[in-house]
């Protein structure tokens, strides 16, 4: 199977899905002539031409609005923020127009969009450009929300992403765009709202999504040499989430970690435990806990940054204390 | 009258309204009182409690929507704001419907989901009432994208209040839609006050159509919102050069409200006088309308008369649907949120 970049499995799920309907458009800073400021649309431009491939100015709230209106008249737009940090100024059109079309209007119009762009930390960008806006979307109904931690799940979401007929927000991670996977040659779709054990195990579940995945996927190498085993659960979609795979794991293991990128306070996490607390009481060997960013805007020196993060280190720790293993 | 003022209505004081082709002035004429009407009607019903929530009425409007909408095609777009009712009867959702969407029923153009400020049709592309000021504009200019896109020829009608030249909404909006050349006409419904605010004390611009002048390609227009026949001209103008030349303009409609900002602002107190209201008043669309055709002998009293009870027949008709339409069911709580996806 080749094995191939993040951010190539997301531009062939971009070219496969504007090849295959005329209606879906991609609009952003630099998706264009500059072929993407992280170059997940390189050649599409080529490809497509000008009239799908749209360099607007830096105007989030405009050209966020203008897909979700373009959305209402029958196309099916996919928006990309350069970053989720500057999502922020186009925040009123993802949670006041997109979410709200279908209910205010009494089922009339549907808005089928995607918004994606990279979210998350990369190295010592400091406080402004190093935010994980997970749990601010994934709280707002009307929208679903996904984050794929690997290749093949970026590929494979963003195309069902495309064809669902709602609003999608989706999440990439900018330091996942160079990491690799195989990814196979034909088309396929995953489900959006569908977890994926990507580790089998019985000793702890760690419940987690996005880039975390990678962490996670350590941390079981790690502990499994230590002869602890982890089921470690991807989410990919984490609204709406598939609470039924999380029962179905931690009933098994009995403890869980959960595992987010973002910070503490009303995160992921907070949500994925209140579940857990009221499905799987019986089953717990141990309370839940969190491995999460601290509770502070990022820093941008080195060493600051690094102790700010989620990491193997945290996850591992906060395992064997579930594990009574400390 | 309000000459001394900036941006009061040009050319309404005093200005001598002229009757049109009679037919057409009938029709208009018929549309603005069936507004007018309505609207008292609703006023009613928010005094009994019969609609409850942020209820923001078009008296003193209703030339603007009449004008511009009566020059649309039905494949045409509208789109505008939380004061939406005078549109909504306009573009012809029917007044049944829309009583029971601002009683909050099933049978409500919105199914009780949307309420006073969130009335949509499909069925005559109306694109909805919007809540957050500003935050349609950009919808506009996207509905103006996808039309450009499929290489059509309908055009996409904007309303907005004065206040939302001051956000950058619709600065990010207009800039697009100008440097794409889409079929959108933006409207300012200059009704000189963002609830209490006048537009001197919040725009940093004399003539908010000049805004226009930042966008190469876009014009700007003033026109007096009082007469419905200089509306629908500089509409039609306007909406030709959209559909034909892909050209957006804003269309600054010189207008007033006759009623509060809502149902709990008092009609004049604080931030405008009862003078300046009766001054606007004389210069009602609806009657000076209904007197210039009388004048021009194009409608006798008793034409008049028998249209008033057509009107009110059809107002009380929709309050009584309305009142007969069931709440939604508990079920519907959970119905669109999402839609099952079929492609
Ligand atoms: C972004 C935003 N800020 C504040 C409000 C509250 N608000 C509702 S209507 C209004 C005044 C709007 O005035 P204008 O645009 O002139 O429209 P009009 O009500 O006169 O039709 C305000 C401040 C809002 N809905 N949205
Ligand atoms: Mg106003």
């Amino acid at each position: 199977m080749p094995i191939i970049t993040y951010r190539e499995a997301l531009n062939q799920a971009l070219r496969e899905e504007m090849s295959r309907d005329d209606r879906v458009y991609l609009m952003g800073e630099e998706v264009g002539v500059y072929n993407g400021a992280y170059k997940v649309s390189k050649g599409l431009l080529e490809e497509f031409g000008e009239n799908r491939v749209v360099d607007s100015p830096i105007a989030e709230l405009g050209f966020a609005g203008i897909g979700v209106g373009s959305a209402m008249a029958g196309l099916r737009p996919v928006i990309e923020f350069m970053t989720w940090n500057f999502a922020l100024l186009a925040i009123d059109q993802v949670v006041n127009s997109a979410a709200k079309m279908l209910y205010m209007s009494g089922g009339q119009y549907n808005v089928p969009i995607v918004f994606r762009g990279p979210n998350g930390a990369a190295l010592q960008l400091g406080a402004q450009h190093s935010q994980a806006f997970e749990s601010w979307l994934a709280h707002i109904p009307g929208i679903k929300v996904c984050s794929p931690g690997t290749p093949y799940d970026a590929k494979g979401l963003l195309k069902s992403a495309i064809r669902d007929d709602n609003p999608v927000v989706f999440l990439e991670g900018e330091m996942l765009y160079n990491t690799k996977g195989e990814v196979p040659e034909g088309e396929y779709l995953i489900p959006l709202g569908k977890a994926d054990l990507k580790r089998e195990g019985s000793d702890c579940t760690i419940v987690t999504s996005g880039k975390m995945v990678l962490v996670a996927m350590q941390v079981a190498d790690q502990l499994a040499k230590e002869g602890i085993h982890l089921d470690v659960l991807d989410l990919l979609t984490i609204r709406p989430m598939d609470v039924e795979a999380i029962y179905a794991s931690v009933r098994k293991t009995q403890r869980a970690v959960v595992l987010e990128e973002g910070w503490e306070i009303c995160g992921i996490g907070a949500q994925v435990v209140d579940f857990i607390q009221r499905e799987c009481f019986d089953h717990l060997d141990a309370p839940v806990l969190r491995v999460h960013q601290a509770d502070v805007p990022m820093p941008y020196a080195k060493g600051l940054e690094k102790i700010a993060k989620p990491d193997a280190a945290k996850t591992i720790a906060a395992v064997k204390q579930v594990m009574y293993r400390a | 009258m309000a000459t001394k003022k900036k941006t009061a209505a040009k050319g309404a004081p005093g200005t001598v309204r002229t009757a049109g082709d009679p037919a057409l002035d009938r029709e208009m004429l018929h549309s603005m009182l069936l507004q007018r009407r309505f609207e008292e009607k609703t006023g009613e019903a928010y005094a009994l409690g019969k609609i409850g929530g942020f209820c923001h009425l078009y008296i003193g409007q209703e030339a603007v929507s009449t004008g511009i909408i009566g020059q649309l095609r039905a494949d045409d777009y509208v789109i505008g704001t939380y004061r939406d009712h005078g549109q909504a009867l306009a573009r012809g959702i029917t007044p049944r419907a829309v009583m029971a969407e601002l009683f909050g029923r099933i049978d409500g153009c919105s199914r009780g989901k949307g309420g006073s400020m969130h009335l949509f049709d499909r069925n005559v592309n109306f694109l909805g009432g919007h809540g957050i000021v500003g935050s349609h504009v950009p919808l506009a200019a996207g509905v103006g994208f996808a039309i450009k896109y499929r290489g059509g020829d309908q055009v996409c009608v904007c309303f907005m209040g004065d206040s939302v030249v001051n956000i950058g909404a619709f600065h990010e909006a207009l800039n697009m839609a100008a440097l794409w050349k889409l079929p959108v006409l933006f409207v300012i419904e200059n009704n000189r006050y963002g609830m209490g605010t006048a537009v001197e004390r919040a725009a940093a611009v004399d003539d908010l159509s000049k805004r226009a002048d930042g966008y190469t390609g876009m014009d700007g227009i003033v026109v007096d919102g009082m007469d419905v026949h200089a509306v629908r001209d500089a509409a039609g103008k306007a909406i030709e050069r959209a559909r034909t030349e892909s050209r957006p303009s804003l269309l600054e409609v010189r207008t007033y409200r006759f009623r509060g900002h809502s149902m709990s602002d008092a009609v004049s107190g604080t931030y405008r006088s009862k003078d300046e209201l009766d001054e606007y008043q004389a210069y009602d669309p609806v009657f000076s309308l209904r007197d210039a055709m009388v004048l021009a002998s194009t409608m006798t009293v008793a034409e008049w008369e028998a249209m008033e009870r057509d009107v009110a027949a059809i107002v009380q008709d929709a309050w009584d649907f309305a009142d007969a339409s069931p709440e939604p069911p508990p079920g519907a709580l959970f119905e669109d949120v999402l839609v099952d996806t079929t492609s």
